[in-house]
């Protein structure tokens, strides 16, 4: 049950209105965003010919641009951005771990060491061995995250961090040990977007459709849940069930989210942090508002790893980092760090 | 409470000495390994001045006196900022300050001529600059370790994001320098680049020996240790400045060597069987690590020495997640 049901009748149709006003005021944000992504880069197409060239085609340059490009990138952005804050949002939910989110608990650096040593074993080439190798690291990362570091908050972030630690530099020592093996770990220890959106990454983009899908669906259960493992029983929500079901969630997005762009931090972080107050308790919303602020974050990022490098490109976990540590000292200050 | 029993005080005295073996030890099999094996006795003969040997008295002291006096500063910063924080993830490389530092350094690098004392100096800078912005930005209402820890974390990722970005915008040559040392690397170190750093460090842990007690006070509480007599303010700015200029020191010269300052004082705490973040274990066993750690980078892939934070991060991680997993099966 969300919050808003529980309410007296008379709360709720004065505080869904503004709940629904704020997602399509987000929707409205992503849009803009999304076309000013398509627009800036190397070659800038001014906003109105974007618009043009998404619902009329004519073939022209810039359109082609459009197309073949600048919109199968902002799509991967979209994507990952919404696959990353959701599974945040999952994760802070089902650990009651308001720090917790899949880069710092170590689970996108599994999934991305997973892929490193697959494509070193020739094993990972396709984008299905890709997702099956991510989904495995991403898999065995949050056991092993979850199983040292148990309920402790602190002691789970501190696990991550070793892991994510430990995998960085078992990464760096094979890629020096074997530099041909491991040339392609310089993009899978770095997320971009950039050269990207030439992959074929229809199946990943897929396994991340249907998990935000199941996230949506999960969402009621998991708000009964949040009350308490008792009165979700009450309730009648399978408590083991959706556990489990969350979590492989939370692995499939980060580990696809990961396939597609390498790992990014922070998104999963700072978002699910920025609604936690529109979204006033409602895990529903809260899946809802992270599903459209996580690819408004990621655009925006992938925007400025456009523009901020005279030559090339920085990689967008890199601009991604920098926006997201304001963002977070800001939400630190504002909510406080949460369990003490 | 961190007074120790007698039973506990014993087991600290005898863990002390193996270590202070161990370091001995370690620091001899440095001086031995190398592209050509030294027998232990030759080794000594050098040492005490019965032979000459440029290998053993220019290559290899140099960077096995690195190892075990940077390990130590590192270990105590550790610590320092863990008792400070009251929290084992407030140690330096979490929280910045060695992002920091290496942020001078890429500063010196990249606009300066990079000379020992301009390396030295922006670094400590820049580690002093980042502890600060944390400080401030975690000031405000109740002091709170965790958040602290969590603002440290998010200002590390950005300054992290800046070193990429200079990196990245820096001609090539100093990049690739830069990017070989981002792991942090003992591989090349001479008596030249150390005088500085050394100086810097053996002041400041005789400084930080003349404060272990008043430390000690502190972390009982901040109540207690008003009581006794301990200026909390001024203390934790001293330690707050041995704590950064130990990071920074070794920073200028090795680059960021991740996790020493983070396990060392952990580790060191549970193999002594301390309650608190106590300063002497925790020196001696970043000594150990990071010496251990240099042997095994230069052995595993020879004739290429791997940079010394690559393995120090691997061996550290698992230990402390292998502490972390008895600590869970325990409670």
């Amino acid at each position: 049950m969300s919050a808003a049901d529980r309410s007296l009748p008379v709360a709720k149709t004065r505080r869904q209105v503004p709940r629904a006003g704020l997602l399509l005021g987000g929707l409205v944000l992503l849009g803009a965003v999304a076309v000013l992504s398509i627009g800036i880069g190397a070659h800038s197409v001014p906003p109105a010919e974007v618009v043009r060239a998404l619902f009329d085609y004519q073939g022209t340059d810039d359109h082609v641009i459009v197309w073949d490009v600048r919109a199968p990138r902002a799509l991967l952005a979209v994507a990952v951005g919404a696959a990353l804050a959701v599974a945040g949002a999952l994760i802070q939910i089902l650990g009651r771990n308001p720090l917790a989110e899949p880069g710092v608990l170590g689970v996108t650096a599994g999934a991305g060491f997973a892929i490193t040593i697959g494509s070193a074993l020739g094993l990972a080439g396709g984008q299905a061995g890709q997702l099956v190798f991510a989904i495995i690291g991403s898999v065995a990362a949050a056991l092993l995250v979850m199983a040292v570091g148990r309920q402790s908050p602190l002691r789970l972030v501190l696990t991550g961090m070793v892991l994510t630690a430990v995998l960085g530099g078992i990464a760096l020592g094979l890629r020096m040990m074997l530099p041909d093996a491991f040339d392609t770990y310089r993009f899978w220890s770095v997320g971009t977007l950039a050269g990207r959106e030439q992959e074929p990454l229809a199946l990943p983009l897929a396994a991340i459709g249907v998990s935000l899908l199941g996230a949506l669906l999960l969402s009621r259960p998991l708000n009964a849940l949040e009350l308490g493992e008792s009165v979700a029983q009450t309730l009648g929500a399978g408590v083991a069930r959706t556990r489990t079901a969350t979590v492989i969630l939370i692995t499939v997005l980060s580990g696809a989210a990961t396939a597609v762009a390498g790992p990014i931090l922070f998104v999963g972080l700072i978002v699910p942090h920025l609604v936690r107050r529109p979204a006033a308790g409602s895990v529903p919303w809260l899946t809802l508002y992270s599903m459209v602020l996580g690819p408004v974050l990621l655009l925006v990022a992938d925007i400025g790893s456009r523009v901020l490098l005279p030559t090339g490109e920085v990689p967008v976990a890199i601009v991604t980092a920098f926006l997201g540590g304001p963002m977070l000292i800001w939400a630190v200050r504002q909510y406080g760090a949460g369990t003490r | 409470m961190t007074a120790l029993k007698p039973r506990a005080a014993h087991r600290a005295t005898v863990i002390s000495a193996a270590f202070v073996a161990l370091i001995l030890g370690l620091g001899l099999l440095g001086l031995c390994y190398g592209a050509s094996w030294s027998s232990p006795g030759k080794v000594l003969a050098v040492l005490t001045g019965a032979e000459h040997s440029v290998v053993i008295l220019e290559w290899r002291l140099p960077r096995v006196v690195a190892g075990l006096v940077f390990g130590a500063a590192l270990g105590v910063a550790g610590a320092i900022f863990q008792n400070l924080t009251r929290n084992p993830l407030g140690s330096p490389d979490v929280i910045g300050l060695d992002a920091g530092a290496y942020t001078g350094v890429l500063f010196a690098l990249t606009v300066l001529s990079g000379t020992s004392a301009q390396l030295a100096t922006a670094s400590v800078l820049g580690g002093l600059l980042v502890s600060a912005v944390v400080y401030l930005l975690s000031s405000g209402g109740a002091f709170s370790g965790l958040r602290l820890v969590v603002i440290g974390i998010a200002v590390n990722a950005m300054v992290t994001a800046i070193n990429s970005w200079i990196v990245l915008r820096a001609e090539l040559e100093v990049a690739i320098a830069a990017v070989g040392w981002s792991a942090g690397s003992l591989n090349g170190v001479d008596w030249a680049d150390l005088w500085i750093p050394f100086a810097v460090i053996f002041v400041l842990l005789a400084l930080m020996t003349s404060q272990a007690r008043a430390m000690h006070q502190a972390s009982l509480g901040d109540s207690l240790a008003v009581t006794t007599g301990v200026t909390l303010g001024r203390l934790r700015l001293l330690m707050v400045l041995i704590g950064v200029g130990c990071t920074a020191a070794v920073t200028s010269v090795t680059g960021p060597i991740a996790f020493i300052a983070l396990a060392a004082p952990q580790i060191g705490r549970r193999l002594v069987g301390a309650a608190g973040t106590p300063l002497l274990p925790a020196a001696l066993t970043g000594a150990v690590l990071l010496q251990g750690a240099d042997l095994l980078a230069q052995a595993l892939l020879a004739p290429v020495a791997l940079p010394v934070g690559v393995v120090s991060t691997a061996i550290g991680g698992c230990y402390l997640i292998w502490q972390l997993t008895k600590e869970v099966r325990r409670a």
